[in-house]
Formats: C-alpha cells, sequence, structure tokens
C-alpha cells in the first residue's frame, strides 16, 4: 500500500504579507457542488436548510449556518462547504465531492478591493459587492469564484491546479497595491 | 463591449466564449429533408445589423445566453438565457 502524503493546495505557498494585506490559505473543509434536479429547487432548499442550517443561495449570494456555507456557484447549483453534505439530498440533487479540488484562499485588509480590481473585471464597488455577495467570474484568466466575506475580506476559489499561479498574480497585484499605498 | 447575463448581470465580453449563430436553438425535424438540414448546418448569413447569436459565460456562470446586437454599432439589444429562448420558441 502506497502511503500517500496529504498537502494542501498552497502548502509553501502561503500565507503572505504585503503592506497591509494578507493572503492565506483557507481551510475550506468539505466541498460539495449540490446542482438541483429539475423541478426539484424549493424541495433541495427546504432539504438544505433542515440539514445544514442553509438555503439554497440566490444568484449571486452566499447563505451560512455555523461553520456551513453555501456559496452560488452557477445556474441551480452551489457549493456546499464547511460540512459534510447529508446523503439525504442526493434525492432532489446531484451531489458531487470536490473537496480538495480548489485552492482556497483568503484575502485581507485595506485595499484589498483594489487588489481583486486589478485582476477582475467585476464591479467591486460598495454597494454591489458587499459581505455576503459571490461571483462567479473571471481572475486573470482563470475561472474563479470570488465571496465577499467581509468588509475587506475576500474568499477566492480557483481549481487546485492553479494555486500556484494565483498565489504568484495575487501577489504580485498586492505588491503594485502596497507600492501606491506607500 | 459588455453583455448581461441574466443570472450574474453585466459583465465584461472577456468573460463570454462565443459560439456563433443561434441557429442551434431551431434544429430542424430529423425528417425534414436535405435542403433544410444543409441549410442549418452550413449556411449562415454574415450581417452588417442585428444578429442573434449564442454566448457561453464561460468564466462566469457557465449559462448559455442568445445575445442580440448590432454588428455595425456593436450595440447589445437584448440577452437572455437560450434555455428560455428555446422554451419560448417551442
Amino acid at each position: 500500500m502506497v502511503e500517500l502524503k496529504a498537502r494542501t493546495p498552497c502548502e509553501g505557498l502561503l500565507p503572505l504579507e504585503v503592506g497591509a494585506l494578507r493572503l492565506s490559505e483557507a481551510e475550506a473543509g468539505p466541498m460539495t457542488s449540490v446542482a438541483a434536479f429539475q423541478g426539484q429547487d424549493a424541495t433541495l432548499s427546504t432539504e438544505m436548510k433542515a440539514a445544514h442550517g442553509v438555503t439554497l443561495p440566490e444568484p449571486n449570494s452566499v447563505t451560512e449556518s455555523g461553520n456551513a456555507r453555501a456559496i452560488w456557484f452557477g445556474p441551480r447549483m452551489a457549493l456546499l462547504t464547511g460540512t459534510a453534505a447529508d446523503p439525504g439530498l442526493a434525492s432532489h440533487a446531484a451531489l458531487t465531492d470536490q473537496s480538495d479540488a480548489w485552492a482556497v484562499v483568503r484575502l485581507q485588509g485595506d485595499g484589498a478591493a483594489d487588489v481583486l480590481a486589478r485582476l477582475t473585471p467585476i464591479d467591486l464597488r460598495p454597494g454591489v459587492f458587499d459581505p455576503g455577495a459571490t461571483a462567479r467570474t473571471e481572475l486573470q484568466h482563470m475561472q474563479a469564484s470570488v465571496t465577499c466575506l467581509e468588509e475587506g475580506n475576500y474568499q477566492i476559489m480557483v481549481f487546485r491546479a492553479f494555486a500556484e499561479t494565483l498565489v504568484h498574480d495575487l501577489k504580485t497585484a498586492m505588491q503594485a497595491v502596497a507600492a501606491r499605498q506607500g | 463591449m459588455r453583455i448581461t447575463c441574466p443570472y450574474c448581470g453585466e459583465r465584461d465580453r472577456r468573460e463570454f466564449y462565443y459560439q456563433g449563430d443561434a441557429v442551434a436553438l431551431d434544429r430542424p425535424d430529423p425528417e425534414a429533408g436535405e435542403a433544410a438540414w444543409d441549410d442549418y448546418i452550413h449556411n449562415r448569413d454574415n450581417p452588417a445589423g442585428v444578429t442573434r447569436d449564442l454566448w457561453y459565460h464561460e468564466t462566469g456562470c457557465g449559462a448559455w445566453v442568445v445575445v442580440t446586437r448590432n454588428t455595425v454599432t456593436h450595440e447589445i439589444l437584448s440577452c437572455e438565457l437560450a434555455r428560455g429562448a428555446k422554451e419560448a420558441g417551442a
């Protein structure tokens, strides 16, 4: 039996501090994509609420309860993180285990939105992208999920294979923003 | 150019992949005959003006969007989900 050593996606790359900005790897825990079957959205949402305390999030938003967080991930699909999905949900949705498949990082500090603005075309202004908002968008040339957890605190996810690129691009943008903050 | 994804709202064109004419939503009946299938597979107009095509929100949410736009002015006239357009047309 081969003994494989577990490594997190950003092991050896993070944490990182540049000026007032901090980039760290987030412990997302189990991750499961939950894609509602045809006509099952409402039932799925009720079942998710009963099992995990979170409803199926509306587009571009997040629902949270304790460690459980459901991030809108696309049309009629959410990513349930922080808790193992109740197998009972499989009656109403396609469940796919995506644990370890994503690099999950957290960007915090004064100017965090300015860093993101260098990498993604979405509107990050207060009033548009506030805590509880999420977006599927492009980050440099990567497909990403960006979520505002609180003011100046963002969770960024890309496919695990892009972890090094993600850290490199964020680091470069952090340095540029920090240099301007002087 | 900015395209309004029905789910995500107004987004930069770079998030989208251009698939081509929205003719794919009007697939002929299997028995429609050679002329109809030849037209469906090979023949496309190249209008200077209003055109209707399929775009994929590739680095976004993954939705297929029917975009009606003007190739002369680059004006986007409407954006709707391909799924909805298909059902409305059926």
